[in-house]
């Protein structure tokens, strides 16, 4: 008899949210908070009145008070063809109580209705659900093979052109006693694409000190040049030649973004660089650069995360590594199994990406509604 | 020490950037607003090392005549000129600031951007040579495109635009969707890799 009694206790507690939903879709004004924000948002919506359709309609008029107090004061006036609206100046917390006016042709305005609610601030972004659970998904996989890889597992990595010709472009330079120019782009150091650029370049800078050959990093960062410095300088050490390390080959120029094309261009055609490496983020000078260091005669190296730079960059240099063969470089050029288990982790994971397509593409050619059921799983609020 | 301080404020701030995207609420915000500000703040000091290290580039070029050193006093004379009336005079409308900013450096800016449209035809030029079948139908698809995009409507009828439309929309979307899927997980492995102190050549040090 307890356990009947606590199953329908159970029961009544489980539905009231229903109930509550259904009693609200019933009623002629709604409030409630606002999903998956900061607080201090709620929305109120109400069905259409009759009135809209008589000729000399105003609109809708939306009132607030404080639940409690006597007096409602005007939040929006004239509210026509829409039935919302967002309150954006709620306090968390306090209950408010919304009263939705209707202003017709003649006469004082008609109350629709009135609702309460209370604003509040989420600890979970319900619509990101979907992306959590793709992160923890992809983390999971690289984690995994990075730890097989430590384990010692043999992976096999295919071959990127771009990156093989690295050693023989550095190679190339230093047979013509001329020296290699390395831009890593024109993003900040919170750039994924920068921080790649500079892993390559530490890798770079290793071989330039083992061939002694000159380096000019001209910089549009200066953060990124800090960091960048000190990568070369201790590139240099590793290698044993910290004396052969220049203080002024990696340098800021300017944040103007033209300003940067100008004086590197300047560098390309009074320095003749053997080989030029345009490596991280790059917008509409990319093809500048890129031009101008092919007439010069350089062997080039670009690698870019930008997609629309990437035809550019296909066009004017010799090699072009695409997306994510930048990310990989690191992995490529170092060998450390821990990179190469990496590698291998964003490959399952796009497998993964490659079986959601095909089986999208079934559910939709068996039926619309299952297919578009099956888009919405990967749908995420932006903000 | 000198690495594992910077690896663990990594570490943790990695963590909790990764975290506030998940959680909208007002303290989160709140997290997210200070951390730009310190950005910004990070920012400005940096931009001073920048310029120091700018002014002390060419000032040794000049002091030792080193090849070039005439060019070094333009950008040294460019650097003080913007400071001083930047500081002395302020930033207002019709200040020497911005009468340099408008008169002298957009100008310039703008001529470095109008080379693009020269560039675009010579590497244009190079690209649609059809020595190869995939060149030769970028050259096809290219060709398509442009005059996709010029009103011939009226001499040729509807079909060329909505072929150059379909092939962005489809063959054109499907490679570019691609590559991003791919540097999407290519960022996240990046990402993963610098937070779990996998990647630390960033630190100024090798792998």
């Amino acid at each position: 008899m307890r356990i009947a009694s606590l199953v329908c206790a159970f029961l009544v507690l489980a539905a009231a949210p229903a109930l509550a939903a259904a009693e609200k879709a019933g009623a002629a004004v709604v409030a409630g908070d606002v999903p998956n924000d900061a607080g201090g948002a709620i929305d109120v919506t109400w069905q259409p009145s009759p009135a809209e359709e008589e000729i000399g309609f105003k609109g809708y008029e939306v009132q607030r008070r404080v639940a409690g107090e006597p007096e409602f004061a005007t939040v929006a006036e004239s509210v026509v063809g829409e039935t919302t609206f967002r309150d954006e100046d709620a306090e968390n917390g306090v209950a408010y109580e919304y009263q939705v006016r209707v202003l017709g042709a003649e006469g004082a305005p008609t109350v629709l209705g009135t609702a309460e609610a209370k604003a509040s601030g989420q600890w979970f972004n319900t619509a990101r659900s979907n992306a959590l659970a793709g992160v923890l998904f992809t983390s999971f996989v690289i984690i995994f093979f990075i730890l097989r890889a430590r384990g010692g597992a043999e992976l096999f990595v295919r071959k990127i052109a771009g990156l093989e010709a690295v050693e023989e472009a550095i190679g190339r330079a230093t047979e013509m006693g001329k020296p290699i120019l390395f831009v890593s782009g024109l993003a900040d150091a919170s750039e994924i694409s920068t921080i790649a650029a500079m892993t390559i370049l530490a890798k770079v800078a290793r071989k330039t000190a083992e061939y002694e050959t000159p380096l000019i990093v001209p910089c549009y960062d200066p953060i990124v040049m800090m960091v960048e410095k000190e990568m070369v300088r201790q590139a240099y050490a590793e290698m044993g030649k910290p004396d052969a390390f220049d203080e002024d080959s990696v340098f800021f120029v300017t944040q103007s973004q033209f300003g940067y094309v100008a004086a590197v261009d300047g560098i390309m055609l009074r320095e003749k660089p053997a080989t030029n490496f345009y490596m991280g983020a790059f917008y509409a000078e990319s093809l500048i650069l890129a031009e101008t260091g092919a007439a010069t005669g350089a062997i080039q190296i670009a690698g870019t995360d930008r997609v629309t730079q990437l035809p550019f960059f296909i066009t004017a240099c010799d090699y072009t590594l695409m997306g994510e063969e930048l990310y990989a470089a690191t992995a490529y050029l170092g060998r450390d199994p821990l990179f190469l288990g990496s590698l291998k982790g964003q490959d399952w994971s796009k497998a993964a990406i490659i079986l959601a397509l095909i089986v999208g593409t079934v559910f939709l050619i068996i039926s619309t509604d299952l297919g578009l059921w099956f888009a919405k799983l990967f749908e995420t609020a932006a903000s | 020490m000198r690495r594992e301080l910077p690896l663990a404020i990594c570490f943790i701030m990695g963590l909790i950037m990764t975290v506030q995207f998940f959680v909208p609420h007002h303290y989160s915000q709140w997290l997210f607003d200070n951390m730009l500000k310190w950005l910004i703040i990070v920012l400005t000091f940096a931009m001073i090392l920048g310029i120091g290290n700018l002014v002390k580039l060419h000032l040794q070029k000049v002091q030792h005549r080193r090849r070039d050193w005439l060019y070094s006093i333009v950008a040294l004379f460019g650097v003080t000129a913007s400071l001083v009336t930047g500081f002395g005079w302020g930033i207002e409308a019709d200040s020497p600031f911005m009468v340099l900013y408008n008169y002298v450096q957009i100008p310039m800016q703008a001529t470095m951007f109008s080379l693009l449209a020269f560039y675009i035809a010579s590497a244009a030029f190079r690209t649609f040579r059809a020595r190869t079948v995939e060149a030769t139908l970028l050259l096809v698809a290219a060709v398509i495109v442009m005059l996709g995009r010029v009103p011939l409507e009226g001499i040729v009828g509807r079909w060329l635009p909505d072929l150059a439309e379909w092939i962005l929309d489809y063959p054109n979307m499907a490679a570019k969707r691609g590559i991003m899927i791919g540097i999407g997980l290519g960022a996240i492995s990046t990402a993963l890799k610098i937070i779990l102190g996998i990647e630390r050549s960033w630190l100024g040090g090798g792998d």
